[in-house]
């Protein structure tokens, strides 16, 4: 009853103070003016929205875990679980997407004509504005000026997306000078026996190549998104930098005689990266990677790259996610960010 | 090899079609052999034949040592002794619900083994823990339905226990999904989807070590009981009226298959259709009698799955699970048998 009351509130405040906006998939959109609630199709979208404008998150596709909590500003590390809205409506009910009430649902990620239809779909049966933004790492400054203009930010928006293309830029004049050849050759060990990796392309490894690493898992692109290696595989590629992020995997890498061998685990280039509150490989692929980005920019170039990894990881958690880190979440968060002496 | 066992359940066509016991175990321990060594010579880190037997003798350089001996070794050790299990326990429940259409995860096991590796890797616990909880849920499967069956005192006792199989098996797969919902996307559910398709690819000796005794320890059984089983498989009727305890019997033969089958579910994630199809090629060949058809099972089984896994890991850049390998081959494998009309039973 209430969710066909809205409809009827929705149809009829719509058209009165409403504006239309295109999204990364093409769609024309009418939405309100002003966007008081937004509900976040999935955890890419969440970190995205939260970012932008906190305020206007209503609860996070997956309620925060204690270790991740003092990484988020406090009001709203109590926000409730509100389920995702993937795939064929996920497991977030429709009905409870209208008892929140939110002015606006946005996913972020992929814009496929799956998308497309699911988000029209949506739109029609609930009568809420369904916005798509593309989640490719190259399109982070445009989805950062869309979401910041529709969420009534546009200043911050735009501050943001300075931020982004700066450190691209940045990465950019410093790969120019190195040639794909003597670019480091990075694997991402996912999985507690760290033989699950992202294929070249994938959305999981993209950073690895923005960062300007060459990664090893590359079948010449015929196969993209996460797949099973084989050890021997990781053997003939050998690495000589390798990531993770699971720490089962990150316990034992170092002294299991299989990966003895790998370049990597020789010069003990080794990597664990951070997840608190959100992974900084992809865990979900959101803004979360600028920050894995230039951690990563700083392992694999540390000549060049010269910036302090504190400075920027305060900078950043204080820019992107409202808080301001005091010396032992810094402490913690960063633990095994430069390796492991072996 | 079977001299003492009786020949039942055996028709005069299967009795002209079979090979002599002893040539055809013969035939197939060395195709295994041969098989085994050609899996270590072949991978995608380069080795001569010369280098592969200079490494077995402990002369090869140390990136090859490593390879041969803690990834190849193991990984085709690995294959023979999944693609063993399972073809053993396939042909010991055909036997004992006297069914071709029943495999090893009929009363659950798999299901069960799915659901205890999803809940170790949605509490993100080691390997050998996921491996550990793999087994048990798999052995706990079963026992619930032998207890819900033993409960339920249906007419056909077969009949119920397929039955309450079939039930605890969809609860432990809703189970599952259930996990596989509330997974991080990101992290957690790949992992399970790939456990779920099976795959030896991590497959390492301190993985072997745990599930070969417990392999052993099922087998063992089902080979003491051949007789037995053998004559489980004309009825309960039959084996009471040669003084068999079918209830012991059919108790025994499900405790020791289902070990064997949880094990290696364990150790290679659910790997479905070898338990299903290689009894019926062994039945072909040897015919049903149980004292020949668990050795010829067990090696059919160990050479076809040491063929598959081979090719899941030499055919693409990036390895296929097994179990869709198997479902591939097996299933139009299976529809080609039913379709000769002949099923080598009754």
């Amino acid at each position: 009853m209430r969710a066909f009351c809205l409809f009827f509130v929705l149809l009829l405040a719509g058209p009165v103070a409403a504006r239309s906006v295109t999204d990364s998939a093409g769609r024309v959109v009418e939405i309100p003016d002003e966007v008081h609630t937004v509900f976040a199709a999935g955890p890419t979208a969440a970190v995205l929205t939260y970012i932008l404008k906190p305020d206007t998150l209503p609860g996070w596709p997956r309620a925060l875990r204690p270790s991740e909590r003092p990484y988020i500003a406090a009001p709203y590390r109590d926000l409730p679980e509100t389920g995702r809205l993937t795939g064929r409506g996920g497991e977030a009910n429709l009905e409870r997407v209208l008892s929140i009430e939110p002015d606006l649902i946005i996913d972020f990620g992929s814009v496929r004509d799956t998308y497309v239809d699911l988000a029209d779909r949506v739109q029609e049966q609930t009568g809420i504005p369904y916005i798509l933004v593309d989640g490719r790492f190259e399109a982070t400054p445009e989805a950062l000026r869309l979401v910041g203009d529709i969420l009534g930010v546009p200043v911050r928006g735009e501050t943001l997306a300075a931020d982004v293309e700066e450190t691209f830029a940045r990465i950019d004049a410093l790969l120019s000078e190195i040639p794909e050849e003597d670019r480091p050759r990075v694997y991402l060990a996912r999985g507690p026996d760290g033989l699950e990796t992202g294929m070249k392309g994938s959305i999981n490894t993209e950073i690895i190549e923005r960062a300007g690493g060459r990664n090893v898992a590359d079948d010449g692109g015929a196969t993209r998104g996460l797949v099973n290696a084989s050890m021997e595989q990781v053997i003939v590629a050998n690495p000589d930098t390798i990531v993770t992020w699971d720490d089962n995997y990150y316990a034992k890498v170092f002294d299991d005689p299989m990966w003895a061998g790998i370049d990597a685990v020789q010069r003990g280039r080794v990597y664990l990266s951070p997840v608190e509150p959100f992974g900084w490989i992809d865990r979900p692929p959101s803004l979360n990677r600028m920050i894995g980005l230039i951690w990563m920019a700083g392992l694999l170039y540390p000549e060049e790259w010269t910036s302090d990894l504190r400075d920027d990881t305060r900078a950043f958690y204080s820019l992107y996610y409202h808080v301001d880190l005091d010396e032992d979440e810094l402490d913690r968060l960063l633990e095994w960010t430069d390796g492991r002496p072996r | 090899m079977d001299g003492r066992a009786p020949e039942v359940g055996t028709t005069p066509r299967d009795r002209v079609a079979r090979f002599p016991g002893t040539t055809l175990i013969g035939v197939l321990v060395a195709l295994v052999c041969v098989t085994a060594f050609a899996a270590i010579m072949i991978g995608p880190f380069a080795l001569s034949p010369g280098e592969v037997l200079a490494t077995l003798v402990g002369r090869g350089d140390a990136q090859s040592t490593i390879v041969v001996w803690k990834i190849r070794l193991p990984r085709v050790a690995a294959a023979l002794l999944v693609g063993a299990a399972l073809a053993a326990a396939g042909a010991s429940y055909q036997a004992l619900f006297r069914n071709p259409l029943v495999s090893p995860d009929i009363l659950g096991v798999s299901a069960g083994a799915g659901l205890g590796a999803v809940a170790g890797i949605f509490l993100s616990l080691p390997v050998a823990a996921i491996q550990g909880s793999a087994f048990v849920g798999g052995m706990v499967a079963v026992g619930v339905v032998m207890l819900v069956a033993s409960a339920v005192q249906g007419t056909d006792r077969t009949l119920s226990l397929v039955l309450i199989g079939v039930v605890i098996g969809a609860l432990a797969g809703a189970a599952t999904s259930l996990l596989k919902i509330m997974a991080d996307p990101y992290d957690q559910l790949p992992a399970i989807t790939f456990w779920l398709l099976g795959s030896l690819a991590a497959t390492t000796s301190d993985d072997i070590l745990p599930a070969l005794p417990l392999v052993l320890l099922g087998l063992v059984p089902l080979w003491v009981l051949r007789w037995r089983i053998n004559v489980l498989s004309l009825g309960d009727e039959e084996a009471r009226s040669l003084g068999i305890d079918a209830g012991r019997t059919r108790f025994l033969v499900i405790a020791a298959a289902t070990l064997v089958t949880a094990s290696v579910t364990a150790l290679a994630g659910v790997v479905g259709w070898v338990g299903l199809v290689i009894p019926h090629i062994a039945r072909m060949l040897a015919g049903p009698a149980f004292g020949r058809l668990l050795p010829t099972s067990v090696l059919i089984g160990a050479l076809y799955l040491l063929v598959v896994d081979t090719a899941a890991r030499t055919l693409a850049a990036a390895e296929i699970p097994l179990g869709i390998l198997t479902a591939v081959i097996g299933a139009p494998f299976f529809v080609w048998l039913l379709a000769r009309g002949r099923r080598g039973w009754s």
